[in-house]
């Protein structure tokens, strides 16, 4: 098997019994991301130096007999978290030239596990979209079909594991940005609940549901890097002070007698045939490890693109204020300060953000804000009350992650309402807070993965992990593997 | 809902966003269009639902008051576009 195809459990099992070195390693994944880079386009920035010298670090510390499950595992992570050093763009233009001085908790958590990064990946701008067509650094290729999206925001996230150019990768989800890409890129996505991950140096896009989790080849993996970045942070006061289970020890519970919703909003007439089938096929497959299925019902789905938009555009318009050209980021030459801002903004934003923006700017403007902002928020109860309700019966529910597999590169690009209603599937879950994962659960007549969106209680990540870890292991979706 | 150019500007204006005339004709017409999109909140009766802020419900998060290492001024002042001293220069405000 080539190094750059290997698991973190594989990679790791090879590093630990000293058949490979994290250099080595490390080596064949920059031979692989300078191969298949100029086809796929998933990072902004690969730091091939850095990344050496902490693959020596890691094998003086395998060396010592000190090897974490990540230690010497080259990784990815979008480029909205935060690197010390490391230039960090978050898809604007407006931070071309940003290095940090200081690093994401998340980010900081997983080096010190002694993993080694490779780079900064590719993303819509300041995590807008759900393509990747909107950053600023061109648009990320699926793996799959190259005429394709990856999907987004975390668009380089999916298709760097999807496409061998790292073992796993972090992206954060607001609406759906780590579970459509890895849904279109055929890769396991979660998205814990809100809190149980620090959000602190992650670029803020929409504050109240903004969430960091991780993008891998298969479940086993996804537990590892749940449990190394999930915890508590003093310097995140919404992460949550709950203990964080063991995710990697509890995964071959099975699902005998687990029972799984099937929530009838979500398996509409107007659903892909590919995609039903799919799902079909899913349900078949429980049923005959001993799960149970239950019907629920969660009402007010169809509300929930209309409030994601309010709120998300709201929280974005007050989180994007900061990018002034006075501290940092882009400064356009301007006589007085009001100047300075305005054309600062306007130079550094692409159209999404923008659009996006005046959207949240207007639903929050005099005369407006209890028509449009507080009106959201109060759907919002309804939605949070649908999840709760529908949870009282049942332990996890399964569901499409989106309506069609991966769209054409420009198909959406002209169209923004069309574009978002693609996510109608993710971004109730954002607004519940709850957690959600995809993983592979079959592919399209033309030949594009299909995800299987498994959704649990706050907190219930241990649940959907073991489901997960059980379909994959009746399944070998998660096996196949784009031929670029 | 039809939203008019002049809307648009004002929009603009309190974000601090300058936008081409075609910008403006575009954002007209896609936000008019959200706009109308998202009028069916109110087919919905929310009189007297508690508006959601915050998916976790919390308190206050509070914490021992101790002075914590900071990154400090000269990596603080890294990025500045522009700096006199260990200040951010912009220009002038007052005449």
């Amino acid at each position: 098997m080539n190094i750059f195809d290997m698991t973190i459990h594989a990679l790791h099992a090879a590093l630990k019994g000293k058949r490979v070195s994290s250099v080595e390693a490390t080596t064949a994944m920059l031979e692989r991301i300078s191969s298949v880079e100029p086809q796929v386009g998933s990072f902004i920035t690969v730091t091939p130096e850095q990344a050496l010298a902490a693959a020596a670090a890691a094998d003086q510390r395998i060396a010592r007999g000190d090897c974490d499950l990540l230690t010497g595992i080259p990784l990815a992570i979008k480029d909205i978290f935060l690197t010390e050093g490391v230039r960090t763009t978050c898809g604007s233009r407006i931070l071309d030239n940003f290095i940090p001085p200081y690093s994401a908790t998340s980010w900081e958590m997983l080096r010190g596990c002694g993993a080694v990064l490779l780079g900064k990946l590719n993303q819509d701008e300041f995590a807008m979209g759900s393509s990747n067509e909107s950053s600023a650094y061109g648009t990320t290729r699926n793996p799959w079909n190259t005429d394709y999206i990856p999907g987004g925001s975390s668009g380089g996230s999916a298709a760097a594991v999807a496409a061998s150019e790292a073992v796993a990768t972090l992206g954060t989800d607001t609406g759906g940005s780590i579970r459509q890409p890895a849904s279109h890129c055929g890769c396991v996505g979660l998205k814990p609940t809100y809190g149980r991950v620090s959000r602190y140096g992650v670029i803020a896009y929409a504050s109240s549901l903004d969430q960091v989790g991780p993008l891998t080849r298969d479940v086993a993996d996804c537990a590892t890097m749940l449990g190394a970045i999930a915890g508590h942070d003093h310097k995140d006061s919404t992460s949550v002070d709950t203990p964080v289970p063991d995710y990697s020890s509890s995964l071959t519970h099975g699902v005998k007698g687990l029972k799984i919703g099937l929530p009838k909003e979500y398996f509409i007439s107007g659903l892909d045939a590919d995609v039903q089938v799919a799902m079909d096929a899913a349900i078949e497959t429980y049923r005959r490890l001993g799960a149970e299925f239950v019907d629920v019902s969660l009402p007010h789905t169809d509300y929930a693109v209309a409030t994601y938009y309010l709120i998300a555009t709201a929280e974005a318009s007050s989180n994007l204020a900061r990018y002034d050209g006075v501290r940092f980021g882009h400064r356009a030459e301007a006589e007085g300060l009001l100047e300075m801002y305005t054309k600062s903004r306007s130079e550094g934003f692409g159209v999404e953000v923008k659009r996006r923006i005046m959207l949240g700017t207007y639903a929050l403007s005099s005369g407006y804000y209890d028509a449009y902002y507080v009106k959201a928020q109060k759907v919002r109860t309804l939605i949070m009350n649908d999840f709760t309700t529908a949870f009282a019966d049942v332990d996890v529910m399964l569901t499409p992650v989106a309506p069609t597999a991966a769209f054409k590169i420009g198909e959406k690009v002209n169209d923004p309402l069309q574009m978002y209603l693609s996510d109608i599937f993710t971004i109730p879950v954002n607004l519940a807070g709850t957690c959600a994962m995809s993983l592979p659960a079959g592919f399209s007549a033309a030949g594009l993965p299909i995800g299987l969106q498994l959704i649990g209680k706050p907190f219930g990540e241990e649940t959907i992990l073991q489901a997960g870890y059980a379909f994959e292991q009746a399944t070998e979706w998660h096996t196949r593997k784009a031929t670029i | 809902m039809k939203i008019s150019v002049a809307d648009v500007e004002h929009a603009a204006s309190l974000a601090r966003l300058e936008l081409t005339s075609e910008e403006k004709e575009l954002f007209a017409g896609q936000i008019g269009a959200i706009l109308d999109y998202v009028e069916k909140l109110k087919e919905l009766d929310t009189e007297g639902i508690v508006p959601t802020s915050h998916a976790v419900p919390m308190e206050n998060a509070f914490r021992e008051d101790i002075v914590q290492p900071s990154i400090g001024v000269a990596r603080s002042l890294a990025n500045a576009p522009e700096r006199e001293g260990s200040f951010f220069a912009v220009p002038k405000v007052i005449e």
